[in-house]
């Protein structure tokens, strides 16, 4: 098959399936097969489009023009090919754990649940795919729609609440500030086609170009910059897969990934760092990583203090594309890997955790690793990959991004990621310590020991984890954590072939 | 001569005939009905024909009786017109497939005939403005449609029908002598009706005081009719007690006429003959345009009433349309005829879906909706696509206007980035209100004690009319090339060719 029909196959095989996951929706495990099937065969198709980026081709396909010069088209370059890579390869594992996950919590509406899923995927690959602005844009919207009933999917006051701010926030940016920043860069470049070193360059003075560098960076609500990060915890009301791949991996990777493609697609690297106000965003995403760490702290929901801490990781890359170096857009791009398999990790555990013992407080962790020592473990792991400490595959995009600082000659912004490291062991590594190291207290025991082993695996050996489906996805996440640290390469060359390949 | 070559004059005559007849048909039955619908569905075809032929050849003259103009009446149908017609004989179209049973469950059957007769007599009028090519004319159908206006909207089910047709009425003579007032002016200056005489002839009298008031004159009369803010307090009262399925066909159509007058007076005969008082009058309208456009939303967020709600969006999205007009350069005014071309489509499939809520839960006000999604599924998605298309989400009809109307307004410099920003939060408390249904749709639970009993999903032929309206947003959200063509072909007229 040739590329261009791999694109358009890998488009809409998840409208396809969510339609099928629809009309299967009578017969749960009928349901639950065809999407873990759809999965694979999605994933071996973006997988597929893999060589040719590999070997400097740009698959690409239009599909029509709206306006003359307003294309709606695919192009696949080497980010987006990685975004999309992790965007379906987690997906197979997330349909997995939300299987296990929905049935372990009883939630309703499983379907319409797993067909929305779908059609998030689908615009999540739109996103990496699009070969212009305004495709790019059209995804990022339908992304968010799609979402909302996810987030809203309790369907009690609370999650009401919380989805609408959800949207608020993010239709809001974007149609607020990304829109008409869009619509500059379409009056004066005349063109919204991403291209290598930019498009605005020779068309746009440097005063209007840094006013539209603000536009975008806080139109792009997807990646949190604060003061438009509210939407992230309100989204947590949400079933903890949605917050897995979509709250750690497919909706705010979009956001981030976003944000290195107009930097580096748009602007241009050069002319970025020739814009006063690429200092001043740089500055808003320090604030914001080091606040956002802080608030984790004190945030007492495991759940919301993985949203805060997720807020200021998203930041390290909006940082990492500022400083608009090569070594910086390696790290920010290679963070968008590290960052979306440890935090998927964290989240599937504080999923497993809600499945198996029905807690939701890092309080109410005491000595939980003696029932769900896998859980716990693979919780450590994935910490460890966040802080950044080696041999995780969180050290790299870390050390990318510092070296990227220290060739842009901030010295403030190294100390700035050493202090969040501090502050991120300071956040993610007391339930390990809580779970481990302190005993359990003592009512608890009876309460969950009898009622949710039924549920897990080797409950003779006192053990409580959470079913099969939640913990091998969790396992594998914990490992892939571990094998990035050691096979990163062909993903830092790729990145790098962003620059190599094209310039 | 064959028959294509009357259409121009039949597209207005034959509603014109068929009117009469209507009343003298016994209300009884579904006769009325049938006839006015199959006149309506005949004249769309001939609009269709007419539009067409215009896209390939350009411009249509027609002498009535073969008298030359400028002594006998002249008919031009231009890019624009074609346009209008489409529009015109379309929305009533739909309005009468979709409308029939709510027709029957609002409007006593005593009276449906002589309601069908006015109603081809309001489409006359509105066709018959649209295709003439003389002043006074525009000001005949101009009284045709207003007058049979009122007697519809006075035809609503409640008794508030009665006054906001009254404030309709009082509004709307206003304007019309307005515009009679201005029209007068200029017969006197240039001794001739004709529009395109009268734009040669006011080439030696431009600039002169009475022109000037004629300008002010024929613009304030036409923004009355139009609605334009703050003239707009008759509009989401008619629209709210009239009969829904009237609701409908004027939502879609009504006041467009009207800016149609606007703007061919406005680039016809003011712009090129009154050169810095006409700047002056459009930098006038731009206020009124962004105060429209801004209220209009803002009150839409806080109407409980949907067919209100859906008045004060209108209110808003006529802002829109005159803002191009204004603007004074030929990206405006495309803006302009495509977003009359679109929010059409985008009212009209609205108030069908509107219509089929009002019909099977019998009321209108937002908070009694809860569960309609569950119960009408199809209406209430249709709703919520067109929804998205008012907003302007791209691969929307609303969304191509939006992009030519604030392309346009870039042109403006620093001024139009301040426009930008006002259109776009015009766009989000669209989102806003638009959502609000969808929150009481699909999240409410029903009221305790409302009887959910025998509420279904809306009457076929409603619901497959509202479909063919959500898929054309769609579809000219994707290949808008009909309505850009038509609007582009009508700019380089008025500007001579400059784009």
């Amino acid at each position: 098959m040739s590329d261009a029909s791999l694109i358009l196959l890998a488009m809409a095989l998840p409208l396809v399936f969510a339609g099928v996951i629809a009309l299967t929706g009578s017969n749960r495990n009928l349901r639950d097969s065809v999407m873990v099937g759809s999965t694979l065969i999605l994933f071996a198709t973006v997988l597929s489009l893999l060589p040719s980026v590999n070997a400097g081709g740009r698959p690409s396909v239009a599909l029509f023009d709206i306006m003359p010069g307003l294309t709606l088209g695919f192009s696949i370059e080497p980010l987006g090919m990685i975004f999309a890579l992790v965007a379906s390869g987690l997906w197979v594992l997330t349909s997995l754990y939300g299987i296990g996950y929905m049935r372990g919590a009883k939630e309703k509406h499983q379907t319409r649940f797993f067909a929305c899923f779908s059609i998030a995927i689908f615009a999540a690959l739109g996103v990496a795919f699009a070969e212009n602005m305004f495709t790019l844009f059209i995804f990022y919207e339908v992304l968010s729609l799609s979402t909302y009933p996810l987030v809203a999917h309790k369907g009690n006051e609370e999650a009401k609440r919380g989805a609408r701010i959800y949207l608020g926030i993010l239709l809001g940016t974007s149609i607020g500030l990304m829109l008409p920043a869009m619509l500059v860069t379409w009056y004066m470049a005349g063109t919204l086609t991403f291209q290598p070193g930019g498009i605005l360059q020779d068309n746009v003075s440097r005063s209007v170009g840094a006013i539209l560098l603000i536009l975008y960076m806080f139109g792009i609500g997807k990646a949190a910059l604060m003061p438009f990060h509210r939407w992230l915890p309100s989204a947590m009301v949400a079933p903890t897969p949605v917050s897995a791949l979509l709250h750690a991996v497919a909706v705010v990777k979009a956001g981030v990934f976003t944000v290195l493609k107009v930097a580096v697609y748009l602007f241009g690297l050069d002319y970025l760092q020739s814009l006063w106000s690429a200092d001043f965003v740089m500055w808003v995403a320090a604030f914001t990583l080091l606040s956002a760490s802080i608030v984790a702290l004190q945030k007492t929901n495991l759940k919301a203090r993985l949203a805060y801490s997720t807020i200021s990781q998203l930041a390290y890359i909006v940082l990492g594309a500022m400083l608009a170096n090569e070594l910086a857009i390696v790290g920010g791009g290679l963070h968008i890997v590290m960052h979306a398999f440890g935090k998927i990790t964290l989240f599937f555990c504080a999923g497993a955790i809600y499945v198996a013992a029905h807690k939701t407080e890092i309080s109410q962790m005491d000595g939980l690793g003696r029932k769900m020592p896998i859980t716990m473990f693979a919780f450590l792991l994935g910490a460890l990959s966040v802080i950044g400490a080696p041999p995780l595959g969180g050290f790299w995009s870390k050390w990318h991004l510092m070296l990227g600082a220290v060739d842009a000659q901030q010295q403030i912004m190294i100390a700035v990621f050493l202090v969040s490291t501090l502050l991120n062991i300071a956040y993610l590594l007391p339930p390990v310590i809580r779970a481990f190291l302190l005993s359990p207290p003592k009512d608890d025991h009876d309460d969950h020991g009898d009622k949710h082993a039924p549920h897990g695996v080797g409950h003779r050996f006192g053990l409580a984890e959470a079913p099969l489906f939640c913990l091998v996805p969790l396992c594998l996440t914990a490992i892939g954590t571990v094998l990035l640290f050691f096979f990163v390469d062909p993903i830092r060359g790729l990145i790098q072939s962003v620059f190599t390949g094209a310039m | 001569m064959t028959l294509t070559e009357q259409f121009p004059v039949l597209v207005v005559v034959l509603p014109l005939f068929v009117a009469p007849l209507l009343a003298l048909l016994a209300s009884r039955g579904n006769l009325p009905w049938l006839v006015a619908t199959v006149t309506s569905a005949l004249t769309f075809a001939m609009a269709i024909a007419l539009a067409a032929q215009v896209m390939q050849t350009g411009v249509i003259y027609y002498e009535l009786g073969n008298w030359p103009v400028p002594f006998g009446i002249g008919l031009t149908i231009g890019p624009l017109s074609a346009m209008m017609l489409m529009i015109i004989s379309g929305a009533s179209t739909v309005a009468l497939v979709a409308g029939r049973e709510s027709m029957n469950a609002e409007v006593g059957t005593a009276h449906q005939a002589l309601l069908y007769s006015c109603w081809l007599l309001a489409m006359t009028g509105l066709l018959g403005i649209t295709v003439t090519g003389d002043a006074f004319n525009i000001f005949v159908f101009m009284e045709i449609s207003s007058l049979a206006s009122y007697v519809m909207v006075a035809n609503g089910p409640k008794r508030q029908a009665l006054t906001a047709s009254f404030k309709y009425l009082v509004t709307g003579t206003l304007g019309a002598t307005f515009y009679l007032i201005g029209v007068g002016y200029l017969y006197m200056m240039t001794g001739t009706l004709n529009i395109a005489d009268m734009a040669v002839r006011l080439a030696d009298v431009s600039d002169t005081l009475p022109v000037m008031i004629a300008g002010g004159f024929v613009i304030l009369g036409v923004a009355l009719k139009a609605a334009l803010f703050p003239m707009h307090a008759w509009m989401p009262n008619a629209y709210q007690h009239a009969p829904t399925p009237v609701a409908i066909f004027f939502a879609a159509c009504a006041t467009k006429v009207a800016l149609f007058v606007m703007l061919r007076f406005q680039y016809e005969l003011l712009l090129p003959n009154l050169g810095p008082q006409a700047a002056f009058l459009s930098s006038w309208l731009i206020p009124l345009c962004v105060g429209g456009f801004l209220v209009g939303s803002a009150v839409a967020m806080f109407e409980r009433d949907l067919k209100r709600m859906l008045g004060y969006s209108s209110v808003a999205q006529l802002g829109y349309i005159v803002l191009g007009i204004s603007l004074a350069n030929s990206a405006g005014v495309t803006a302009a005829m495509i977003h009359f071309f679109n929010h059409a489509l985008i009212k009209a499939a609205l108030f069908v879906a509107v219509a089929g809520m009002v019909l099977r839960f019998g009321s209108s006000n937002i908070e009694q909706l809860a569960g309609v999604g569950k119960r009408m599924p199809w209406t209430t998605l249709g709703f919520v696509l067109a929804g998205v298309s008012l907003i302007g989400v791209p691969l929307t009809a609303g969304f191509i206007s939006k992009w030519y109307l604030i392309q346009a307004v870039l042109e403006l410099g620093g001024l139009g980035i301040l426009l930008t920003i006002l259109i776009l939060v015009s766009s989000l408390m669209a989102v806003v209100y638009i959502w609000k249904v969808v929150e009481v749709a699909y999240f409410k639970e029903p009221i305790d004690g409302q009887s959910m009993v025998g509420v279904r999903e809306a009457p076929m032929p409603l619901l497959v009319v509202l479909w063919v309206l959500v898929l054309a947003n769609i579809w000219f959200g994707i290949d808008p090339s009909i309505p850009i063509t038509l609007a582009e072909q009508e700019a380089a007229g008025f500007f001579g060719g400059a784009r």
